[in-house]
């Protein structure tokens, strides 16, 4: 297999784990905040919710997804460009968007799906592009 | 609205600093292989670097900055308004990096923004 198709493929599956990885973490984060409230910018305010943040279970689980999110980030970034990554990364709201009509069964507005193409679009417009333009270390 | 423009800016920031900073410190490492064992060793190396201890410190802000946004906003407005991050990143990637960013990149760059927007907007 060519180098170059290879480096695609790996970066392609790696961009993969850590877009699931996110949007996990993303998602529980939001429950979990939301069951502790409002946060307070005040010294108190701030201490109280940090002690509920980190009481709170969802929280937790939300930490360990982004955590592997970080993995995968910190090895996908160790051969490809982070300008390549990062927008690619972007079909987890496209997916998000898929998994809300499919598994959710949430009525999706057309404005949306539209941002969906749109988003797709710019992920195969810049997935097209070199993965590395750097010298490897 | 002052606050939240604040705490936008530090979101966008700390998150583009942290991930150019973590992306030159895995570049220093060199490429990590995939195998299980090889990938560990990877990452042991990863841990000593300070351009991701730097990274983390920038992301823990922005981090932080999402939290306390997601407490005040829905999440159809906080994540359309850091869709911006992506052309921050892409700047920092060409000018601290020195990526080489094409026509397509960059078209593809401004592509996902808009769609991000409007995904998260609509």
């Amino acid at each position: 297999m060519p180098s170059e198709r290879k480096l695609r493929i790996k970066t392609l599956v790696m961009v993969f784990a850590l877009v699931i990885c996110a949007n996990i973490g993303d998602l529980t984060l939001k429950r979990g905040m939301t069951e502790i409230g409002a946060v307070e910018l005040s010294a108190p305010g701030l201490a109280h919710s940090l002690w509920l943040s980190v009481t709170n279970v969802k929280i937790w689980i939300g930490i360990f997804f982004l955590v592997g999110f970080m993995a995968s980030y910190m090895t996908v970034l160790s051969w490809a460009d982070y300008s390549y990554v990062m927008p690619v990364g972007a079909f987890g709201y496209a997916m998000l968007t898929f998994f809300a009509v499919v598994i959710l069964h949430e009525h999706v507005s057309g404005r949306r799906w539209i941002g969906v193409l749109v988003v797709c679009f710019g992920v195969l417009l810049v997935g097209m592009t070199k993965p590395r333009t750097t010298e490897a270390a | 609205m002052t606050a939240t423009i604040i705490l936008l800016g530090l979101l966008i920031c700390g998150s583009t600093g942290g991930e150019i900073s973590i992306a030159r410190g895995m570049k220093n490492i060199g490429e990590a292989s995939l195998r299980p064992k090889a990938l560990l060793k990877f990452l042991g190396r990863a841990l000593q670097s300070g351009w991701l201890w730097i990274g983390i410190g920038l992301m823990a802000i922005s981090f932080y900055s999402l939290l306390v946004l997601l407490s005040w906003h829905p999440i159809s407005f906080v994540i359309p308004a850091s869709a911006l991050s992506n052309v921050v990143g892409t700047l920092g990637a060409k000018y601290i990096l020195r990526e080489q960013i094409s026509g397509a990149r960059w078209a593809g760059v401004l592509l996902v923004c808009g769609g991000v927007a409007l995904v998260a907007g609509g």
